[in-house]
């Protein structure tokens, strides 16, 4: 090992030490950083973040490590044998709601966050069937159901030091203890009753739990918040417009476009008090660097959707911040969609790699966002290095690399009064929340996404509180091809796709990538999916009793064998139709998503339950 | 049909000596059809003119069955106040959760399914007082002859009122077949609570 990765070895080592749980021993199957190394294409640079969470055995955070790669280093299941893959085991939630959330695993025990009311279930892995140990419910309040804007979802739970984090939808962030289920505490984060939830996984961070508000189809003031692991506690909480003080913007704060810096931009770049009422919340996803010790996250949508009434660039929301995570003071900010015209939120995932960029090393942030582009930033500035097409678009033309700012198609631009025909990609974005994966294997992203376009006119908007603010009406519809669901494999150094499946409906589960060369990825009909990884070629299929947009996740079992584990039950925005039961004859119905989903309600039914995989 | 009317009746004072069972017909729309069109400008005195619905979910009453209400909302057979009512049911963002029928956040309202009861007084209650799976309460909101307007609108959405008394255009795109052009659903207390089906 070279010096460097003798740092990371011992970072990973303190990293277990602080933990303090007993952990099943690295099986011979599992990469050793060397070996991993080895295997490395030349022209990709070790991965240096991913490294430093959990070994491959355990998946103890959604996004699998800080770095947010979704890559596992197991390799018994691999493109020559994953045919095989066999059923193992199911459980049943119990919850017909959409389940986006990925499975935990930690030590012997599954840990499964449903969508609300929000139970979380441990499963016991040392015995046959993994059969239920406890279940802990928080009982969120009913009432909130009425400002979950896109089905009841949840994204998943994160392990910290003894403790399962996960938040509920009536904005509260719950600590339970890993092996009795007994609540450690719980804390009110937001207030349900003014439209905010909560449906994001918490990231925790150097004993900080990071959780981020949803709401901005009501009208909310979006915000990240730290809370003491340990208590409880508010550390911090940075809002996302408003004065400098309340977006936590000072002295270290270094945004690389001139647009980014001044005063109070949070308050300026809004008419009047609309910044009150503006969104841009936080209900995707954070990533970490250890190294800059920084943390990475998106901001949503502006509210109201019609932009009419929010002349200006309405900072901060649809960008990206990078924060010190002791006391969430910003370092640097960059705007994907200034004045955002069609609800494109900037909340997706953010992958860190070290990338060889102009034969130079470049510590960057990748990024797949709705907007159609593929950004690359360079972590340490917000610089933006890159940015590519990744799917059909008539709305912007590209992103100037000298000013960042993205350039809009004025045609396309949605007002009150007129029916704008044709607008790609639709509200979802190219992509939306579902994450991608990175395998350091063969260089590149695997992205699931749609590619869906829309009608959209814009309406009045009335602000009361507690009650929708969108002020538009939506039509989708397939984009050029009809295909409305693609993966695409990416190379983020080619700066282009490598092969593409095309899937009917949506891709709106995630992707998980293995040492062993296979995706895995789930359909909405309910399709279980394993590609090679280098050719996009379908290995395996496996039907589901629902549409599939949970997160897959991989780990090594107490008995030495490699599992693979998803959730399955249909929903979330692109999967209302079914999960809410929703009348396809109102096109606008579910933000106008019903309109590009008539069909669904014929492909498959509601239902949650959890499917695991292993070879025989 | 007020208008139809007018425009009926231009077209037949310009043939001088048209047939009179014509005129005849017209007249017996004219009473007919004009309630239709009956505007108040005073509004509804507070808390309506059913001023003390019997809101009942259940026909089965504990003691023996009493006659259901059978009084129709004040506002169903008046297309001006139902066109009022879709109007109010955008501004206070019905349409934000149950979208132009088809529902979202909020259950559809065009199918057959009621969870609270279908009847006039059931949606005033359900508008005026919320129900407790999300359905926020505007009773401090809107005035009580506007939410029998939205009520009267909603019973449109599944073709519960008269074709035409129902709106039959849309002041924005199109999103859905006319009020009018819906065919009836017959009222199913079928639906339940999307959170009765959780463990």
């Amino acid at each position: 090992m070279t010096s460097l990765q003798y740092r990371y070895a011992a970072v990973v080592a303190a990293l277990f030490f602080q933990l303090g749980c007993t952990r099943t021993p690295p099986q011979s199957d599992a990469a050793t950083p060397a070996e991993r190394t080895s295997t490395l294409p030349a022209r990709v640079s070790p991965d240096t973040t991913a490294s430093s969470t959990a070994d491959d055995g355990q998946w103890i955070m959604p996004a699998r490590n800080f770095a947010s790669t979704r890559y596992s280093g197991l390799s018994q299941i691999s493109s020559q044998n994953v045919g095989q893959l066999k059923l193992a085991w199911t459980f049943s939630t119990g919850v017909t709601r959409g389940h986006e959330a990925a499975p935990l695993v930690v030590d012997s025990t599954m840990y499964v966050v449903t969508p609300y009311p929000n139970l979380l279930y441990a499963l016991d892995l040392t015995k046959p069937g993994a059969p239920l140990k406890w279940t802990y419910k928080p009982d969120p309040a009913l009432a909130s159901q009425g400002v979950a804007c896109c089905d009841l979802v949840n994204r998943g739970a994160a392990y910290f030091d003894g403790k399962i984090y996960y938040n509920t939808l009536d904005a509260h962030t719950v600590a339970v203890d890993a092996k009795t289920g007994r609540e450690v505490w719980k804390t009110k984060v937001g207030e349900y009753t003014k439209g905010e939830s909560v449906t994001m996984a918490p990231l925790v961070v150097k004993g900080k739990v990071l959780v981020g508000n949803s709401g901005g189809e009501f009208g909310v003031r979006g915000w990240l918040t730290a809370l003491d692991a340990k208590t409880g506690q508010l550390a911090w909480r940075a809002y996302h417009t408003g004065p400098d003080k309340d977006v936590l913007i000072g002295a270290r704060f270094k945004p690389f476009y001139s647009q980014d810096r001044g005063k109070d931009l949070g308050v300026s770049t809004w008419p009047g008090d609309a910044w009150k009422i503006g969104g841009g919340g936080s209900w995707g996803w954070i990533s970490y660097d250890p190294d800059l010790d920084l943390i990475y996250y998106g901001t949503s949508n502006p509210g109201p959707w019609n932009p009419d009434v929010r002349p200006g660039d309405n900072k901060w929301t649809a960008g990206i911040f990078a924060r010190d995570p002791a006391n969430g003071q910003a370092v640097w900010f960059y705007q994907w969609s200034p004045h955002d015209l069609f609800d494109h939120d900037g909340i997706n995932e953010q992958i860190l790699l070290d990338l060889p960029i102009k034969g130079q090393t470049r510590k960057v942030l990748i990024r797949p966002e709705r907007n159609g582009y593929v950004y690359v930033l360079d972590r340490s500035t917000g610089e933006v290095l890159s940015a590519d097409s990744y799917g059909y678009n008539t709305t912007s033309r590209g992103v100037d690399l000298k000013s960042g700012r993205l350039i809009a198609i004025p045609e396309k631009a949605t007002t009150t009064g007129k029916v704008i025909r044709g607008i790609c990609p639709a509200a979802p974005g190219t992509k939306d929340w579902q994450p991608s994966s990175y395998s350091p294997r063969t260089g590149w992203l695997y992205i699931p996404h749609q590619n869906l376009c829309e009608d959209v006119e814009g309406v009045e908007s009335n602000y009361i509180e507690g009650t929708p603010y969108v002020g538009a009406i939506v039509k989708m519809y397939a984009g050029p091809g009809g295909n409305r669901g693609v993966v695409t494999a990416w190379d983020p150094i080619g700066r282009k796709a490598v092969w593409e499946v095309k899937e009917k409906f949506p891709v709106w589960s995630g992707t998980v990538v293995t040492a062993g060369d296979v995706v895995f990825y789930g359909t909405m009909e309910g399709w279980f999916k394993a590609l090679d990884a280098r050719t996009g070629r379908q290995l395996w299929q496996f039907k589901t009793g629902s549409g599939i947009i949970g997160q897959p996740v991989v780990y090594r079992g107490p008995d030495g064998k490699e599992y693979v584990a998803v959730l399955s039950g249909v929903g979330g925005w692109a999967g209302a139709v079914v999960a809410g039961g929703l009348d396809v004859r109102d096109s606008s119905a579910a933000l106008g998503f019903v309109n590009a989903m008539k069909d669904l309600p014929q492909a498959t039914t509601k239902g949650g339950m959890l499917y695991v995989f292993s070879l025989p | 049909m007020c208008s139809h009317y007018r425009e009926n009746g231009g077209a037949a004072g310009q043939r001088g000596s048209a047939a009179k069972h014509l005129s005849v017909l017209l007249i017996v729309l004219a009473l007919s059809g004009c309630k239709r069109e009956e505007r108040d400008f005073h509004g509804l005195p507070a808390g309506g003119t059913i001023t003390n619905p019997k809101v009942r979910e259940v026909p089965f009453v504990a003691g023996g069955s009493v006659p259901a209400d059978s009084r129709p909302g004040p506002y169903e057979e008046n297309a001006y106040a139902v066109s009022q009512g879709k109007t109010l049911y955008n501004q206070f963002n019905c349409s934000g959760c149950h979208f132009q029928g088809g529902g979202g956040i909020g259950p559809p309202l065009m199918d057959a399914d009621w969870i609270y009861g279908s009847r006039p007084e059931n949606i005033y209650e359900t508008i005026a007082e919320g129900r407790p799976n999300g359905m926020p309460s505007f009773g401090r909101k809107i005035v009580p002859d506007q939410i029998w307007q939205i009520a009267a609108y909603v019973r449109s959405m599944s073709g519960l009122l008269r074709k035409d008394v129902a709106p039959g255009r849309d002041d924005a795109m199109q999103v859905r077949p006319q009020e009018q052009s819906t065919q009836k659903a017959k009222p199913v207390q079928s639906g339940i609570p999307k959170s009765a089906e959780l463990p």
